[in-house]
This record gives structure tokens, C-alpha cells and sequence, in this order.
């Protein structure tokens, strides 16, 4: 067990967002975290990553897996799009965990190499981060994260914004690690994204849903999910 | 020409002003390419207001020496505006309005009210805007912006990958169990700082230039953090040197010459920029 949430309620300044929220997290999952618009999804993220308190419930890790130990890509941020950074400052930002020390010592600067060449980036390594497409900056902030975990990722909606084929690849890579043992969080509006998941977790203020993917697709709430975003589809 | 400049550089004033208007122009252009970068431009310009208010606090007071106040008070400034920024209860541009109408309007009062000095508004046009106040450093003020940027210099070698992770991306560098809150409050007391010792090189209303131009400027043509640190700094550097120099020659006020230098400069490397890119 990596991670067990019992009765977790997250939200800001003590006002819950979500429901009481019970689900577990073992090593090999693949979990897709579906809801509306302000269901609690990066509320739940950022609780997930300490980066701030739940307001009830408890969350505890197990199987070795430590505080600061989840590999990490956020959502692309406004500020990056100018960002003067290379592609190697990037990714090898993602050891900055390993050691306390003020400068990259060798193991971190082979472990950031390694990710790129798992990636496929390495003749990135030079390139500068903003100049980069959608699909190429998601692999480099990918390769960060995977520089900081050996165990797991939580990814926050990773295919927005991408084209159709960036999207495919960005699935299939992510296959291919969790395939080599990773777990995967990811939070998702993609309908799609469900399919390569082995297990689901509907946000939803009244019923929530955790289970396998196919309970999922004989739920009420699938049903849903569906037909809103078939509703958000038709609206644009 | 040359030997004008030859001329002015045997006195020890102008060697001190130009010892201290580079170091301070380094500093400020190593802090500014953070603030650019994380889109905090404004509170460089709101803490420039509350220093300006700071200093007219001081000058009431009669205090022997304005930095201990001024100091202080810009440093709360800074931490403050910080804070607001994030938690979002109060946005940061609606902070950052209340702060520095609010210092700049009792900064003036003040001025204006209390002040025993024949002429007020030479007083408040030389805070605002500089003019000859880096030509009067004592040597103790050298030493301050001496010490000052050694201390900034060291900080950004020592803490140089933190500060880029920080600067990226705040949430990954926190999950990453880097402590932000240190990192922030470290870097807003010293953007705190060197915007005081900056009022004396170009006052209070052009330090923001000082800050975001040399940033910007490398920013259009370098693809690297590293690179864009080091030569936002020299470009700086350059920019005040010149400036102060062009300024004795040419009588001209030494902030406003700087600053009308660096956008010069800014200009320069937009277009650089474009013809690279195209």
C-alpha cells in the first residue's frame, strides 16, 4: 500500500471541497481522478503532496514511500511560457530532493540523463524549454518528475492543450512506465484516459466513486462524466 | 572627451559613485531577472513607494542615519506583499496599490508638513528621482553596497539551483520538499534591501527600471537561467557605469540617464531578438 486515505476531507481555510473521501493507493495502480469543475481535484493533489493540510480524515503512506518521494507534473503554468531555461536545467531541477547540498553531485546529473534518454529527449538536452511544443515540454516536465521518484507520479492534467498525437504519445509513454512498475495518479478531464486505467476515482460532493475501471463503467457516475463532457464538447 | 573622464575619475567622489551605482545595478539585475520571471515586477515598484515613505519618515525625524528606519520598514514591506500575493485573499496588484499610494501620499505629507528645508520640492524631486545623492556617498555608504553585493553574489552561487527550482516552479520545488516560504522571504528581504540602496542611485520612482530592463533585455536573447542571471548583471553593470559617466559629462540627472540607457539597450536586444527568432 502506497498511499490510504481514510474519511479525507480536503478543501481551503477549513471549508471542505469534496466529500468524506476513503481509497487506496497500492504499488502497480494506475488511477484516473475524474470530477467536474471544482469538484476538489487539485485540491486533492496539492493535499496528496503536502503541500497543504487536510481539513479531516488522514492520509498515511506506507511500503517505504516518503513525505517528499511523489514525482510531480503540474499543470503548465503562465510563467513558463517565457521561462529562459534549457531543457538539462529543467529536468535536473527534478534531484533537487536528493541532496542537501548546494551543488548537483554526479548521481544527480546521471539520474537526469537517464530520464532524458528513457524519454527520448536527449538531443533536447541543449534546446531551450520555452522554444519546445506542447508534447516536448509535457516529456521534459515528465522527465523532471521521474527524476524525483522512483515510485510514483502524480500528474495534473497532463494532455490539455495537447494535439491528438502528443496526446496518444503522452498515453503510450505513460503505459510503458507503469508497465516498468510505476504507479500513476492523474487527474483528467480525457474520457479517454480511463481506458489505461486499472482503477477510478469520481470526485463528486455527494457520491463519490473509488473502484476498479470496470466498476467505473457500470456506474451512474461514468454516466455522467459522459454526458458532461459530451455537454462541454458540443459547447464548444 | 576622454580626458574629461579621465579628469572626473581622479576625484574620490566620482570613484565612489561609480564603485557603488555598479554593484548596486548588479544586484538589482540579478534580483529583477526573479522578479520578472515569477510576473512580480509591481512589487518591486510598490516597495520603491514605501521606501520613498520610509525616507520621508526619517527625514522628519531627523534621524542621523535614514537607512535605520527606511530599512525596517521596506523590509515588513516586502514580506508583506509576498504573503498577500500568494494567499490570495487579498490580491497582490490591490496590495500593492494600497501600499504605495498610501506611502507615496504620507511620504509627501510629511515632507511637506514637517520638513524645515527651504525647498520641498527639490527635496522630494531628488528621492523620487535621484539626482545627486550618489555623488555624495559617505564611505560607510560604499561599504554597505560593497557588502551588500558581496552577500547577494554569494546567495546566488550558494543557492543558485534552489533559487531556479523555486523560481520555475513554485509547487514542484514544494513537493519536492523544497521549504518555499524560506526561499521567498529570503529573496523579498533582499529585493527589500537593494531597492533602498538603489534609491540612492536613481530614486524611488526609476528603480523598477533598474530591475526589469536588464532582465528583459537578456531574456530576448538567451535560452538559459544561468546565462540570462550573468548577463543581465553585466549588461547592468554596463548600463550604470555609462550612465553615471554620460551624466557628469553631459550634466544630465545620473537615474534618469541610467535608466533612458538601459531602455536603449532593452530596445536593442527586442530586436535582436526578432531578426534571431525570424
Amino acid at each position: 500500500m502506497y498511499i490510504r486515505c481514510n474519511n479525507l476531507l480536503v478543501g481551503y481555510n477549513g471549508a471542505p471541497v469534496t466529500g468524506k473521501l476513503s481509497f487506496e493507493i497500492k504499488e502497480g495502480d494506475y488511477l484516473c481522478v475524474v470530477g467536474m469543475n471544482g469538484a476538489g481535484k487539485s485540491t486533492l493533489m496539492k493535499t496528496l503532496l503536502s503541500l497543504q493540510e487536510p481539513i479531516g480524515g488522514e492520509i498515511s503512506l506506507g511500503e517505504g514511500l516518503k513525505r517528499f518521494e511523489i514525482g510531480y507534473l503540474p499543470q503548465q503554468s503562465d510563467h513558463q511560457k517565457d521561462f529562459p531555461a534549457t531543457v538539462w536545467e529543467v529536468v535536473l531541477s527534478g534531484t533537487i530532493g536528493m541532496h542537501r547540498g548546494f551543488f548537483y553531485k554526479k548521481d544527480q546529473k546521471d539520474l537526469a540523463m537517464a530520464k532524458l534518454q528513457e524519454l527520448g529527449i536527449a538531443h533536447l538536452k541543449g534546446k531551450s524549454y520555452r522554444s519546445l511544443s506542447g508534447g516536448q515540454q509535457q516529456r521534459v516536465l515528465l522527465a523532471r518528475a521521474l527524476c524525483a521518484t522512483q515510485k510514483i507520479l502524480l500528474l495534473d492534467e497532463p494532455v490539455t492543450g495537447l494535439d491528438p498525437r502528443a496526446m496518444q504519445q503522452l498515453y503510450r509513454i505513460l503505459d510503458e512506465l507503469h508497465q516498468k512498475g510505476i504507479t500513476v495518479i492523474m487527474i483528467t478531464h480525457d474520457l479517454n484516459a480511463i481506458s489505461h486505467a486499472t482503477h477510478v476515482l469520481h470526485l463528486d460532493a455527494r457520491k463519490p466513486f473509488f473502484g476498479t475501471q470496470d466498476a467505473y463503467y457500470q456506474s451512474k457516475q461514468w454516466k455522467l462524466f459522459q454526458e458532461w463532457e459530451q455537454g462541454e464538447a458540443s459547447a464548444c | 572627451m576622454l580626458e574629461k573622464i579621465m579628469f572626473y575619475l581622479g576625484f574620490p567622489f566620482v570613484q565612489h559613485a561609480l564603485i557603488a551605482g555598479v554593484l548596486i545595478a548588479m544586484c538589482a539585475a540579478l534580483l529583477g531577472v526573479i522578479l520578472v520571471l515569477k510576473r512580480f515586477s509591481y512589487i518591486g515598484d510598490g516597495l520603491s513607494h514605501v521606501a520613498f515613505g520610509g525616507l520621508a519618515m526619517a527625514t522628519v525625524l531627523k534621524l542621523s542615519d535614514h537607512n535605520l528606519l527606511i530599512m525596517p520598514v521596506t523590509i515588513i514591506a516586502a514580506i508583506l506583499l509576498l504573503r498577500f500575493g500568494s494567499n490570495g485573499k487579498l490580491h497582490g496588484d490591490a496590495a500593492l496599490a494600497i501600499f504605495s499610494v498610501s506611502a507615496l501620499a504620507v511620504g509627501y505629507l510629511l515632507m511637506n508638513v514637517f520638513s524645515s528645508s527651504a525647498n520641498i520640492s527639490g527635496d522630494v524631486c531628488t528621492t523620487l528621482f535621484g539626482s545627486t545623492s550618489i555623488l555624495t556617498l559617505t564611505i560607510r555608504e560604499v561599504w554597505i553596497c560593497i557588502i551588500m553585493s558581496a552577500v547577494t553574489l554569494i546567495m546566488f552561487c550558494l543557492f543558485y539551483h534552489r533559487i531556479f527550482t523555486v523560481t520555475f516552479d513554485e509547487n514542484f520545488a514544494q513537493a519536492s520538499g523544497v521549504r518555499i516560504r524560506l526561499y521567498q522571504t529570503l529573496i523579498a528581504i533582499m529585493i527589500a534591501i537593494i531597492i533602498v540602496l538603489a534609491m540612492n542611485l536613481v530614486g524611488s520612482l526609476l528603480i523598477t527600471a533598474l530591475m526589469v530592463f536588464p532582465a528583459l533585455s537578456a531574456m530576448q536573447i538567451l535560452k538559459s537561467f544561468r546565462g540570462t542571471l550573468i548577463y543581465a548583471a553585466c549588461i547592468s553593470m554596463v548600463g550604470a557605469g555609462v550612465g553615471i559617466l554620460i551624466s557628469m559629462v553631459a550634466s544630465t540627472p545620473v537615474g534618469a540617464t541610467i535608466v533612458i540607457f538601459d531602455l536603449v539597450v532593452f530596445l536593442i536586444h527586442v530586436g535582436i531578438g526578432k531578426v534571431w527568432r525570424a
